[in-house]
């Protein structure tokens, strides 16, 4: 009876083991198979993502695997070779450490920034002089831009951040942002919209897809133009930044196809409906 | 002995010896994951001081933070003195607060009222370590921040929320410890304290605490290495400026909080990333210091 227990113990051992291998097998890509591995931008993530979703039910010989991280996080991964495409918000160029000259840029959409306040500051309108001077801490209470008796609460991204790094060069012109007086740093956009509708006075900045119709914020013109679309395509708002996918040498195969794709005209109504506006759409450039 | 009798020994002897190399290959498997997280992080966090040269004191005391700048000596400057600051004054903060809210609640359900306590407190206390950290931030953040900002003024974004956030998430830690080192105190030490005429109040204050004494601050530094681990709800509410604070009320930063912030978006490599992983290694090396702490305390306890 005790030898049956035993010899059923080490019979479960060896299915064990046998299962293990036959899900190692299993595991390993075929040959025809290729997966492509797209790290970086949480900004371009939910484009990224779709358009892979769409690409993989056209190629179903094709996986990929987009994963956030940070643009920081996917430049790296691409230069270093453990991402097929690394997903920027900002050119490689401008990012310290990355040797950007082994790298290839596809731009596949652009994506604009807001200015956002509180719903209680009174101000709809600024000049860019004005932002500037509310972002440097020259300006620190709203009445003195034609708005309410508050003061101004800047509530920065990290100093790291790709949307920082945008508005700071195309809204604030190079200007380095206070950091004394008041204010707040926070590393998402979901918690900016949170602080920003609960802060009495508070300014930041916030990609376009965030706003959509929220009525909880109080949303800038610059220089009396709206921030959307049509006037970025135009030219007339300039806080916008290209959303870049790198790759390591020029693109090929599976890889070039999905760059494509992501540009393509099947996916520009995905490409609006995300809150990005299409590189064809662009009438200007930089 | 017959035949039968080896042959089970035998098979006997296989199978200890299959569950004792498990047990082995699983025990050296936790070793060796240890040892090579704790080599990884010490060697991307001393590049700061080899390849980037910032001297050590340079990162530890200097209050100057800006990663992206060069200094005379070819040095970015990576000061991380406000990060190391927040951290402490948020932590410590936490365990003067929790402290004493935790030892008296263990004293209620373990000697005050142990049938309310085993049914009602006890199981609220256990659903209170299971709350994940990101909903205590999220509640601080769209309650506790303009809870503050209405009534003590600021931002409500402050070293205050945070340190009330993490007095909140650290209590279910020092007080289960407490009430479990309450609980096995032999009940000789009670019955001899009322034999000489004790009152309840007078066995908790000058026999049961004293005694169970070793234990609770066992649970306090758990609480304290909790406290400066946390990432994510501090960062929700503390504010993140860099900066040092000039009272309870003004927001600043720790160095969990610059570390989930920044990690994402800087190069491998870079200074920055480098002094991120610095800050990453000394956190690592203030818990072991806290768990050295933990055995001298337990060690003392016997």
């Amino acid at each position: 009876m005790r030898k049956k227990c035993v010899n059923f113990k080490k019979l479960s051992i060896i299915c064990l083991i046998s299962f293990i291998i036959l899900s190692m097998v299993s595991g390993c890509k075929e040959d025809n198979q290729s997966s492509i591995l797209v790290i970086g931008s949480t900004a371009l993530q939910p484009l990224a993502e779709q358009a892979a979703k769409m690409f993989m039910y056209d190629n179903p010989n094709v996986s990929v695997q987009v994963q956030g991280g940070g643009s920081g996080n996917g430049l790296t991964s691409v230069s270093q070779g453990s991402a097929d495409i690394g997903n920027s918000d900002i050119f490689a160029e401008e990012k310290s450490g990355i040797d950007y000259k082994s790298l290839s840029d596809y731009r596949v959409a652009v994506t604009g920034f807001a200015v956002i306040s509180n719903k209680g500051v009174g101000v709809e309108d600024l000049t860019e002089s004005q932002l500037v001077d509310i972002f440097t801490g020259k300006i620190t209470n709203w009445k003195d831009v034609g708005g309410n008796d508050v003061p101004v609460v800047v509530i920065n991204r990290p100093s790291s951040s790709g949307t920082r790094a945008a508005f700071k060069k195309y809204g604030l012109k190079g200007a380095v942002e206070t950091s004394s007086g008041k204010t707040l740093t926070q590393d998402s956009s979901g918690a900016v919209l949170l602080g920003i509708s609960e802060t009495p006075g508070a300014v930041s900045y916030i990609g376009l897809s965030y706003i959509n119709d929220n009525k909880s914020i109080n949303v800038i013109k610059i220089d009396d133009v709206s921030p959307n679309a049509e006037n970025i395509s135009n030219g007339k708002y300039k806080i916008w930044a290209y959303e870049h996918m790198y790759t390591r040498g020029t693109a090929k195969g599976a890889i070039k196809d999905y760059i494509d794709f992501v540009t393509s005209d099947k996916m520009k109504p995905y490409i609006k409906k995300l809150g990005y506006i299409p590189i064809g759409d662009m009438k200007v450039s930089r | 002995m017959d035949k039968n009798d080896i042959a089970i020994i035998k098979s006997k002897r296989k199978s200890e010896l299959i569950g004792k190399s498990y047990t082995t290959a699983c025990g050296m498997l936790i070793i060796i994951l240890t040892l090579s997280i704790f080599f990884f992080i010490a060697s991307k966090g001393v590049a700061t001081f080899t390849t980037d040269h910032v001297s050590i004191f340079d990162f530890l005391f200097s209050s100057t933070w800006a990663p992206e700048k060069i200094g005379s000596r070819g040095q970015p400057y990576v000061g991380a003195a406000i990060f190391i600051a927040g951290s402490i004054i948020v932590s410590i903060f936490a365990v003067l607060v929790s402290t004493p809210i935790s030892i008296c609640s263990a004293v209620f359900m373990t000697e005050i009222s142990p049938k309310l306590g085993e049914k009602f407190l006890r199981p609220a206390i256990e659903l209170f370590a299971g709350i994940p950290s990101v909903v205590y931030g999220w509640i601080g953040l769209s309650i506790l921040v303009p809870f503050l900002r209405n009534t003590v003024g600021g931002l409500g974004f402050s070293l205050l929320a945070a340190g009330i956030v993490l007095t909140i998430m650290i209590f279910p830690t020092i007080a289960s410890v407490a009430a479990d080192s309450l609980r096995v105190l032999p009940s000789d030490y009670r019955e001899a304290a009322y034999a000489l005429g004790a009152t309840r109040w007078q066995t908790i204050k000058g026999v049961l605490i004293p005694a169970a004494l070793p234990q609770i601050f066992t649970g306090v530094v758990l609480g304290m290495a909790r406290a400066f681990g946390e990432a994510l709800a501090v960062q929700m509410v503390i504010g993140n400026s860099i900066k040092f604070p000039q009272g309870l009320t003004d927001p600043t930063i720790t160095l969990t909080s610059i570390i989930t912030m920044d990690m994402g978006n800087t190069v491998a490599g870079s200074a920055w990333n480098n002094a991120l992983w610095s800050m990453a290694l000394l956190l690592l090396l203030i818990s072991f210091g806290f768990i050295i702490l933990i055995r001298r305390i337990s060690k003392r306890g016997d």
